[in-house]
């Protein structure tokens, strides 16, 4: 279920903070977030996320076409890479 | 012989079954089609005349996308999905279902036949 266009897009506030003074400043770093299921903002595009995957921070670049996904799904948490032979 | 979008509709049948047989079409777009040409329902495919053939060859071609077109449409937010490396594109690249289901058992229309795995013991007892 979609949700609610009166509500907007869910955004962690402090990681749009973040974001807004990166922009702001016109800088480009790396910025460590916890919030997986933050939506892509286009004010995101260009930047690289450090994104938690319970285990560690996995680099994400955001490109123009990750937008209206959201973090997490870029930030893979299980590891299974197929039975052995 | 009605020829629509490349396709031969089978002739016996009703208008807004006839039309289901095109890619991209369903029953309710093909009672939409059918009600905006001003045709009925029941009609039968073979019944239809030259200008009602007509009329739903425009109406389609103006409004929907059907076939090869949609088809390839497809293909390409596939394509993206799995370019920009998110989950669901990951998924689609080993062919497991996209929406958490799980992969214990069923999932077979993702996951195809089952490829019996040589050496793997039966629990005893």
């Amino acid at each position: 279920m979609a949700r609610s266009i009166k509500k907007g897009p869910f955004v962690s506030i402090k990681l749009m903070k973040k974001v807004d003074a990166l922009n702001e400043a016109n800088k480009k770093s790396v910025v460590k977030t916890w919030s997986r299921a933050s939506l892509i903002l286009p004010d995101f595009v260009g930047h690289t996320f450090a994104v938690h995957n319970g285990n560690k921070f996995i680099p994400v670049y955001v490109t123009e076409n990750m937008v209206g996904h959201k973090l997490g799904e870029f930030a893979p948490t299980r590891t299974f890479k197929g039975h052995n032979k | 012989m009605a020829r629509i979008a490349g396709i031969d509709l089978p002739k016996n049948k009703r208008g807004v079954i006839g039309l289901t047989y095109i890619f991209g079409i369903g029953r309710s777009t093909a009672a939409n089609i059918l009600d905006n040409c001003g045709i009925s329902q029941d009609k039968k495919v073979n019944e239809w005349n030259d200008d009602d053939l007509a009329a739903i060859r425009g109406y389609i071609q103006e409004n929907l996308k059907t076939e090869g077109e949609l088809r390839s449409e497809v293909q390409l937010n596939i394509k993206r999905l799995m370019d920009i490396g998110c989950y669901r594109g990951q998924r689609h690249r080993k062919g497991l279902p996209l929406r958490g289901q799980k992969t214990r058992t069923n999932a077979r229309t993702r996951k195809g036949k089952r490829k019996t795995v040589a050496g793997k013991k039966k629990a005893t007892k």
